[in-house]
């Protein structure tokens, strides 16, 4: 596999505006006669199919959801990062680069986060632009808040809704574009192929929800933006649909797999309350702004939360992490609350769970100020629990919320298969090992709107337009490939819903490789992942035919990669003998219990390549060369 | 606690429906009430036999994904809460729930507790968006909007978009769905150049899509799950007449 990461040499300013001048264009009468499909209608794929769409390009959007308004970016809570500095507080694109850099722990391209950075604003101008209705002050000008990993106020946010709102001005840009004709929609669509034709990608096969007819599309290039592989821990924070399948079914083609290790276990969502639960839900880290973190000092200490003095009270983040307080970074927030947990200190009875506490600030905001800036995550955390976080403090631990890895791309966000694009979450290219709040809204619009759009022409622009052979040999294979599959899974006629099968794959993956890893925990996960794969395609029950709407059939279907994926994201987090954020190895820690980076020895990008079935993937690398922010410990103290 | 359940099963749009009963299903009153489906499915998967279809994804009420008239009411019993987000503990130990998918014509059963609602994608395809190419926006702080007018169109612009506006409307009217959309971009000033056009484009597609007309229930406002005011459809109607009496555009 080769791995040129395309990314310009000299100074990092002037980076991208050298790179968009040395790049190819496709010139405007000859982009209607280009073909793009994009996958995914998430905030990475909704912007940028509505840009090329803009543009001139002909674009197919594909989405498994009933419209492309339900991808899952509409759940992100807190907010988007733009180093707008429109708080005067010392903030600039320097600034939000260096944050994002040092909050991944080292492990990003530099000339891509700060292009990043560069871009943030554009996305703020974007979105008012198209009517997103970010939160504002009396004087009628942009308000801002505090996020993890920064010490400045740089999150633009609507409400507790923000990824919602940025959601909507994209699926309204997008939904202009299909009015006009320029973009055709296909939803409830799920691509169970990529296509190559002379080692480039040249299409899809999707398969229908509701008909069940395996389709062939043909296009001049392929964008997926087909979001991150979270649910292979089965609870998390992401939508039930969220799967592994198209960014898999690429790595199966050819694509490589960038550290797939860097999984992150968000500190706040509501804990985990029985057998039955079938996601988490998060509590978004802007309440972290207000909210104290607590647990009694006392191991075991049930009592209730107002009847625990405050001397008998451990606020551990406050007291671990002086300067940033309750505002540390993700990875350390959760980590903290596992090992308060650990060492016996949960606050949920035969569970796990810590306190985040608002007393102090009604106490020093008053109820109404507290209410305008979360009063609806205080209402869907009173609809789940029953309990009022005005009364008495949220119950939180950490869950599974983002993952960082994904399909390796270059600067221009190709993966290792030439005209195949990854985008957004689907990508592995901006957060390093750990991923700050507020930026994977930030990283979805920078890919759709501003980056993609560009970068794509340089490959088009080298291209034949037009491609539309889809009865070469290629979809020929790729076809019988899916069918057989569906065939496959409907024949076994088990006893076990392939829901079991995820539930149970997820305690491997969370128990082996969640919040902290071991060479012990891992071997134990790759010897159980293996024995249940086997399991599932032996008994598993899916009723039904594929030649109709068969919600079993798609259910298995990305269990059954989940259960291929979990392989490499252990073998991945086994090699990867260092800590570095969200991938903790017990083994690799400071005293104090802080992660133990490797620069010498890790600092690249580990990149999976398929070697066929059957076959050990092979591990390559992309050194990383950092020149502007300098590898150092990551100490929010 | 057990419940007993009596859902609906359709083939499809023109399949004729019918009630399945289950008697006596397990639940405990944390579960969420998609978690008792779940549990239903499971069972029935492992029997062989084909689950009960339904739509959902983020269970946490902001995607609008699930819905379901859950005892005549839309998203079930309690105020301003998605089908995710209805707990079995709003119910009693031998009740019996009836749940059916959203009836309207223009949202077309697909399948059991699944029904079509593209239609509300056409109708933002017909005018719901402000033209803002990529790329040609001016600094986003120099249009002031007062906290009041944002605050307004922002409480317009949390509609998820799950239908259950048109459920409960007795003329399976999408004119609270629409009067969001209108409502969010026209209170705003970047809005406003397509104020009028955007306003009539959505609601002669919504007509065109079988949608009724508003004969002012007020049954929407109640089953909308993020509380969304019929005073948006007011709104919309001061809208329309000033476009068809030329008013706009003077």
């Amino acid at each position: 596999m080769k791995l040129d990461s395309r990314a310009p040499d000299g100074p990092i300013e002037t980076a991208w505006d050298r790179h968009r001048q040395a790049i190819r264009l496709v010139n405007p009468a000859n982009k209607r006669k280009y073909h793009v499909i994009v996958v995914g209608t998430g905030l990475a794929g909704a912007s940028a199919a509505a840009t090329l769409a803009q543009l001139g390009y002909n674009v197919s959007s594909f989405c498994f959801q009933d419209s492309p308004r339900r991808a899952h970016s509409i759940a992100a809570q807190g907010g988007i990062n733009a180093a707008k500095n429109y708080q005067n507080d010392g903030d600039s694109v320097f600034r939000l680069f260096y944050d994002t850099v040092k909050g991944g722990d080292f492990r990003a391209r530099e000339q891509n986060v700060y292009r990043l950075a560069q871009v943030s604003v554009n996305i703020i101008d974007q979105c008012v632009a198209q009517g997103v209705p970010f939160a504002r002050d009396y004087g009628g000008l942009l308000a801002n808040r505090s996020f993890g990993g920064a010490l400045v106020s740089r999150t633009f946010y609507a409400r507790g809704q923000t990824g919602q709102q940025l959601l909507l001005g994209a699926y309204q840009a997008l939904s202009e574009q299909v009015g006009a004709g320029k973009v055709k929609l296909h939803s409830r669509t799920e691509l169970l192929d990529v296509v190559l034709v002379d080692g480039k990608a040249k299409g899809i096969i999707t398969r229908d929800l509701v008909t069940g007819e395996v389709k062939r599309w043909a296009a001049d290039a392929v964008v997926l933006a087909t979001g991150g592989y979270g649910n292979v821990f089965y609870l998390s924070t992401n939508a039930k649909g969220c799967n592994v399948t198209a960014t898999w079914r690429a790595y199966k083609k050819g694509a490589g797999f960038a550290n797939p290790c860097f999984t992150q276990i968000h500190p706040t969502c509501i804990p985990v309350m029985g057998e039955h639960q079938s996601k988490l839900t998060l509590m978004s880290e802007s309440l972290r702004n207000d909210g104290r973190v607590w647990v009694p000092k006392q191991p075991g200490d049930m009592r209730r939360p107002r009847d625990i003095p405050e001397a008998e009270r451990d606020y551990y983040l406050e007291r671990i992490y002086p300067t940033f307080g309750n505002l540390v970074p993700r990875d350390v927030a959760s980590r903290a609350a596992k090992r308060m947990v650990d060492e016996g200190h949960s606050v949920v009875a035969g569970g796990a769970g810590v306190y985040l506490d608002f007393r102090d600030a009604i106490k020093r905001l008053g109820h109404d100020v507290v209410s305008d800036r979360y009063g609806n995550l205080f209402d869907m955390y009173e609809r789940i629990t029953g309990d009022s976080p005005y009364e008495t403090p949220m119950r939180i631990y950490p869950a599974s919320h983002y993952t960082m890895g994904g399909l390796w791309v270059d600067y221009n966000l190709m993966t290792s298969v030439s005209g195949l694009y990854a985008i957004g979450e689907a990508n592995f290219s901006d957060h390093g090992a750990n991923r700050l709040g507020a930026s994977a809204l930030m990283q979805g619009l920078a890919d759709g709107y501003f980056v993609l759009p560009y970068t794509i022409g340089d490959f088009l622009a080298g291209e034949k337009a037009g491609f539309n052979d889809t009865a070469h040999a290629a979809f020929d294979e790729a076809e019988r490939n899916v069918k057989g599959q569906v065939d496959r899974l409907l024949g076994i006629k088990g006893k076990t819903s392939a829901d079991v099968f995820h539930r149970r794959l997820g305690k491997i993956v969370w128990d082996g490789c969640g919040m902290a890893r071991t060479k012990e925990s891992l071997g134990k996960a790759l010897t159980e992942i293996p024995a249940l794969r086997e399991e599932f395609w032996s008994d598993v029950s899916v009723p039904g035919t594929g030649a109709d709407l068969n919600q079993s059939l798609e259910r298995a279907g990305r269990v059954a990669d989940f259960l291929e994926f979990a392989e490499v994201l252990c073998r991945d987090a086994l090699t990867r003998e260092e800590s570095c954020g969200g991938h903790f190895r017990e083994e690799h820690q400071h005293p104090d219990g802080e992660a133990r980076r490797d620069d010498v020895n890790f600092q690249h990008g580990a990149v999976w390549g398929y070697e066929g079935e059957g076959n050990a993937p092979t591990r390559h690398t992309e050194p990383l060369d950092f020149r502007y922010v300098h590898p150092s410990t990551r100490s929010y103290k | 606690m057990k419940v007993n359940l009596r859902i609906w099963r359709q083939k499809g749009p023109d399949a004729p429906g019918a009630f399945q009963d289950f008697s006596g299903v397990e639940v405990v009153p944390e579960m969420s009430f998609l978690e008792m489906l779940d549990e239903v499915n499971r069972d029935l998967e492992a029997k062989g036999q084909e689950p009960v279809v339904f739509d959902s994804d983020c269970r946490e009420g902001i995607c609008g994904s699930c819905g379901a008239v859950v005892d005549g009411t839309a998203h079930g019993p309690g105020r301003q809460q998605t089908l995710c987000q209805l707990h079995m503990r709003s119910f009693q130990d031998g009740d019996t729930i009836t749940v059916e998918p959203w009836r309207a014509a223009a949202f077309p059963v697909v399948r059991d507790l699944m029904v079509d609602r593209s239609a509300f994608d056409r109708i933002i395809q017909a005018g719901g968006y402000v033209t803002a190419r990529t790329g040609s926006a001016p600094d986003a702080n120099a249009v002031p909007i007062g906290k009041p007018e944002a605050d307004a169109a922002f409480d317009a612009a949390t509609c998820i978009g799950c239908g259950a506006c048109v459920a409960a409307c007795p003329n399976a009217s999408a004119m609270l769905f629409v009067s969001a959309k209108s409502g969010h971009l026209g209170l705003l000033p970047q809005g406003q150049p397509q104020r009028y056009s955007r306003a009539e484009a959505m609601v002669q597609t919504m007509d065109g899509e079988g949608f009724g007309g508003c004969s002012n229930h007020g049954e929407c406002e109640a089953a909308c799950p993020k509380g969304i005011g019929v005073s948006y459809i007011a709104r919309l109607n001061r809208d329309l007449l000033r476009a068809a009496s030329g008013a706009a555009s003077k």
